[in-house]
């Protein structure tokens, strides 16, 4: 299955859902609306003609000129051992789900691909995207109480953590020196 | 001196009371099993037969604070592992020794300006004895390292030191 004809399978199936798609060059994509965002993954994976059963990344994306956030899921298929296919048969896709960066929400897909479930929580840790209906949306890498989202782009480095300066200005580091 | 010889029991054995105390802390450092990161690859090698530190007493590595005179170290510290890492320190008995392996712990390294969550050097959580710099540092480098802490160590009294009665006098 070509990018080609999964953008065509993608565009008949769910139509306005589809909000732009990308078939050349190296990473072919279709950009889905948020909402639509689990139906679109469910029938990625349970559709016979795609068969993406592996969630291989979600990579986020802070588009600060444009005040969006987005999130690219990387799916591959892989043939079940049972199918009979040779492991060859295989092709990847990717989806884009941009969201606002005020109130960035998008709907989880940790039901439809388990891989997503600390993927997820990774971007809702360093990039702030929150994932409605997630089962445990904590913070994954920074501690509990964590303030901020450190990869975003406008984000301000911490002056102290529970008492030990964390500023990059060294004198201020290290006074004794 | 002929007054003092053949005056003792054979087997008894004269020294100062400090050399003693120091030449048993100096030859039996007990490091804590503690590598973060990299570095910690490095203080296996130095654990391990080429470069063995069990040559200078320092080989029995702990799995508990309890049990350990040293902390290596050995790697990025996080602000999320500074707490665990102080509290592993004030498990540790008196009297006991902090060496900073690495260029991370040393002063942030190479996360130094733009890691957001890396400590800009472990002595901002726990006093550190011996700095070693290096990304990371030769095996060479880290016994090097603890052959200068045992010289710190050589070199303690239990006397009351200068300083000590310099701040008394002040506070008084």
């Amino acid at each position: 299955m070509t990018p080609e004809e999964t953008c065509r399978l993608l565009n008949s199936e769910f139509g306005d859902a589809v909000e732009a798609t990308k078939t050349e060059g190296a990473h072919p994509y279709a950009q889905i609306v948020a909402d639509r965002w689990p139906d679109v993954a469910r029938f990625l994976r349970d559709d016979e003609r795609l068969g993406f059963n592996l969630l291989r990344s979600i990579s986020s994306l802070d588009l600060l000129e444009e005040n969006l956030l987005a999130c690219v899921y990387d799916l591959m298929r892989i043939p079940p051992d049972d199918s009979g296919k040779l492991l060859t048969e295989t092709w990847e896709f990717a989806v884009r789900v941009v969201t606002n960066r005020d109130n960035p929400v998008i709907p989880t897909v940790s039901k439809t691909w388990p891989a997503a479930d600390w993927h997820e929580r990774e971007a809702f840790d360093l990039m702030g995207i929150r994932f409605a209906g997630h089962p445990d949306l904590r913070r994954i890498l920074c501690a509990d109480d964590w303030v901020g989202h450190p990869l975003r782009k406008d984000y301000e480095f911490p002056r102290e953590y529970h008492g030990i300066p964390a500023t990059t200005e060294y004198e201020l580091t290290n006074p004794h020196h | 001196m002929s007054w003092i010889e053949n005056r003792f029991e054979e087997g008894l054995i004269v020294t100062s009371l400090d050399w003693a105390i120091n030449w048993g802390r100096t030859s039996s450092i007990w490091p804590m099993t503690f590598g973060l990161a990299c570095c910690a690859i490095e203080m296996m090698a130095v654990g391990a037969s080429r470069f063995d530190i069990d040559r200078f007493g320092a080989g029995a590595f702990r799995a508990t604070p309890r049990q350990s005179d040293l902390m290596i170290v050995a790697g990025t510290v996080t602000y999320k592992m500074a707490s665990r890492l102080k509290r592993l320190y004030n498990q540790m008995p008196e009297p006991k020794y902090v060496m900073a392996m690495g260029a991370c712990t040393v002063g942030g390294g190479p996360y130094f300006k733009h890691g957001y969550h890396v400590v800009k050097g472990v002595d901002l959580v726990v006093p550190v004895d011996v700095y070693i710099p290096g990304c990371p540092p030769r095996p060479e480098a880290l016994l090097e390292g603890l052959m200068r802490l045992q010289d710190k160590i050589r070199h303690q009294t239990r006397a009351k030191s200068p300083m000590t009665k310099v701040k008394e006098a002040a506070l008084a």
